[in-house]
């Protein structure tokens, strides 16, 4: 593997890739507007509806032992258009996960806004949908009722919660699996019925918290593949978090890098390989500079932050 | 080299069929020496009867419908008793667990009451209640209810959460995760404490009658135990073992049933 071409790639980064980063010094006073707008992939055309918009977001939390309110997310802006693909990548601890329980509406945040679909999000709603790391599927219920679990949350009878989500149950090849209860399935299923269960209730803007952080390696790997074809089939907007460099980068149209906590955004970075992607795009050149590139920022900033 | 397999359901069922031969040859072996210690006079069957005396008693009591009289009796107490323990418990060990102030209040009190024996209060039961039925059913009802509060306030503490912030972040109200959270979680829980109250609920009925009143089992045991009929307080304990393990067996068939989903094998 040629380095020196990798180095020249992040060297040269603003040039290479559409890149904005932001340079750690300047955070307090400032969050640049970010890119939807810059250098748009021909599949997602910059035109496209604004589907989330995060602006100005501050989210604190109570600190149980100081007893002060400590800064986990500090003045996060972006927007993400219909259809795109942006994942959230950061050092464990950094606070996507709890950014991203705001946009779902289970955290407060303290200043800024969230906007699903020029709606302002204040709490939980039907726009959008939480797949969590872990699979949490109701032990009583046997695979149909878990994946109508939110629709039927939603008001929906069970027969017509059902109908409306057999589409999704054929979509992520869970037919035949109704009738079996959670402690039956495999993780890597359990995650499918999870997933389904969020795509169900069809919502406007799908959140993924580390969907796949608790799947062996071998299982992790399928369910991104997998993932890549249904997202590419049905076109969601999905907002997701992992601390997978890799698995951001196949997945995603945009990758967002959180710094240290408090998190503020380092960079947006656009994935411009061409859809349909398949898992072997991992061999080429350009997406290991891309990953390159992304575990460089990250690391950057946990030195000038003073370590991990 | 040949090697003989056994399946591995047909060596289950073989310890299933040795374990039931080992467990009935212990008990035969003790009615055959009961039968033994009166048969051959080492002792005056008076005092211990012997299995034939009390089978020929219990038949006895079965042709003159003495039996059943009693038993009517002791079974309505006992029904109505744990009747009302369960349409107080259940709600009441619900909200002491899914209410943090009110388990806070009354969590105290309820810890007082059930300390304190019961059929203690048994002459205080007479003179409020009377030596009917009605002081028996609050013996029963006394006896019965707090396993239940009990079993049904560990369940709601642990309930697990992240299917309460799964279930929250699909919007559900506090009303739905209590429906299709709290209360499927507490199923096991409820089976539990009605195995407890329904053991605790029929001692109560027994030592209630025995200490007062004129009709029941409990009154047929002690009635034939100060008259020296050994072989009728025999078929009367006989009676009570025999209801205690039919109500156990069928709650623990129940709770079986409702316990379907929690498997132990994954299929890949």
């Amino acid at each position: 593997m040629p380095s020196a071409n990798v180095d020249t790639n992040i060297k040269s980064s603003g040039v290479a890739t559409p890149v904005v980063r932001i340079n750690p010094a300047e955070r307090p006073k400032s969050v640049l507007p970010l890119p939807a707008s810059t250098g748009a992939p021909s599949l997602k055309p910059a035109d496209r509806e604004v589907k989330l918009s995060v602006a100005d977001l501050v989210i604190g939390y109570l600190d149980k032992k100081s007893g002060h309110t400590a800064v986990a997310v500090d003045k996060v802006n972006f927007d993400i258009r219909e259809g795109e693909f942006v994942t959230i990548v950061g050092l464990s601890g950094c606070g996507k996960s709890t950014f991203l329980n705001a946009i779902a509406g289970l955290v407060q945040h303290q200043h800024g806004e969230i906007r699903v679909s020029g709606k302002s999000v204040t709490g939980p709603g039907a726009d959008r949908a939480m797949v969590f790391q872990k699979a949490s599927l109701l032990p009583w219920r046997r695979v149909g009722r878990n994946i109508t679990y939110g629709l039927e949350l939603g008001g929906m009878k069970p027969h017509e919660a059902r109908e409306k989500a057999s589409y999704y149950v054929n979509l992520i090849r869970l037919n035949g699996f109704e009738n079996h209860y959670p402690h039956q399935l495999s993780g890597g299923m359990q995650q499918r019925v999870n997933l389904a269960r969020a795509l169900a209730c069809d919502p406007e803007v799908l959140l993924l918290d580390e969907p796949f952080a608790a799947l062996d390696a071998i299982t992790r790997e399928l369910m991104q593949q997998e993932l890549l074809e249904l997202c590419e089939k049905v076109g969601k907007t999905v907002l997701m978090v992992t601390h997978q460099i890799d698995e951001a980068v196949l997945l995603s149209d945009r990758v967002i890098v959180f710094s240290a906590r408090p998190a503020h955004v380092l960079a947006d970075i656009r994935i411009p390989i061409p859809r349909p992607r398949r898992a072997e795009i991992k061999e080429t050149e350009e997406f290991r500079g891309l990953v390159h590139q992304i575990w460089s920022i990250i690391e950057g900033n946990a030195n000038i932050g003073g370590g991990i | 080299m040949n090697l003989t397999v056994i399946p591995k359901s047909y060596a289950a069922k073989r310890e299933k069929i040795v374990n039931f031969l080992l467990g009935a040859s212990v008990i035969v072996a003790f009615l055959v020496a009961w039968e033994l210690v009166g048969g051959l006079a080492l002792v005056n069957p008076l005092f211990t009867s012997s299995p034939s005396r009390v089978l020929k008693a219990g038949f006895l009591l079965i042709q003159d419908g003495t039996l059943f009289k009693h038993l009517a009796v002791s079974g309505t107490e006992f029904l109505l008793g744990y009747g009302a323990a369960i349409v107080v418990g259940f709600p009441v060990g619900i909200m002491l667990g899914w209410f943090k102030g009110i388990s806070a209040s009354f969590g105290p009190f309820i810890a007082a009451m059930q300390a304190t024996p019961r059929i203690a209060l048994m002459p205080l039961f007479i003179i409020w209640f009377g030596l009917g039925i009605t002081s028996k059913i609050v013996v029963v009802a006394l006896s019965a209810i707090f396993p239940l509060i009990v079993n049904l306030q560990v369940a709601m503490s642990t309930i697990d959460a992240d299917l309460v912030r799964v279930a929250r972040s699909y919007g559900a109200t506090r009303w739905q995760i209590f429906r299709s959270v709290a209360l499927p979680t507490s199923v096991p829980f409820l089976i539990t404490g009605l195995r407890l109250a329904a053991g605790r609920g029929l001692l109560g009925v027994i030592v209630a009658e025995v200490f007062g009143g004129s009709q029941g089992i409990g009154y047929l045991i002690q009635y034939a135990g100060a008259t020296f009929q050994t072989d009728k307080v025999f078929a009367g304990v006989l009676v009570v073992a025999a209801t205690g393990i039919t109500l156990d067996f069928t709650l623990e068939r129940l709770g079986r049933h409702y316990d379907r989903w929690r498997g132990e094998s994954a299929v890949h």
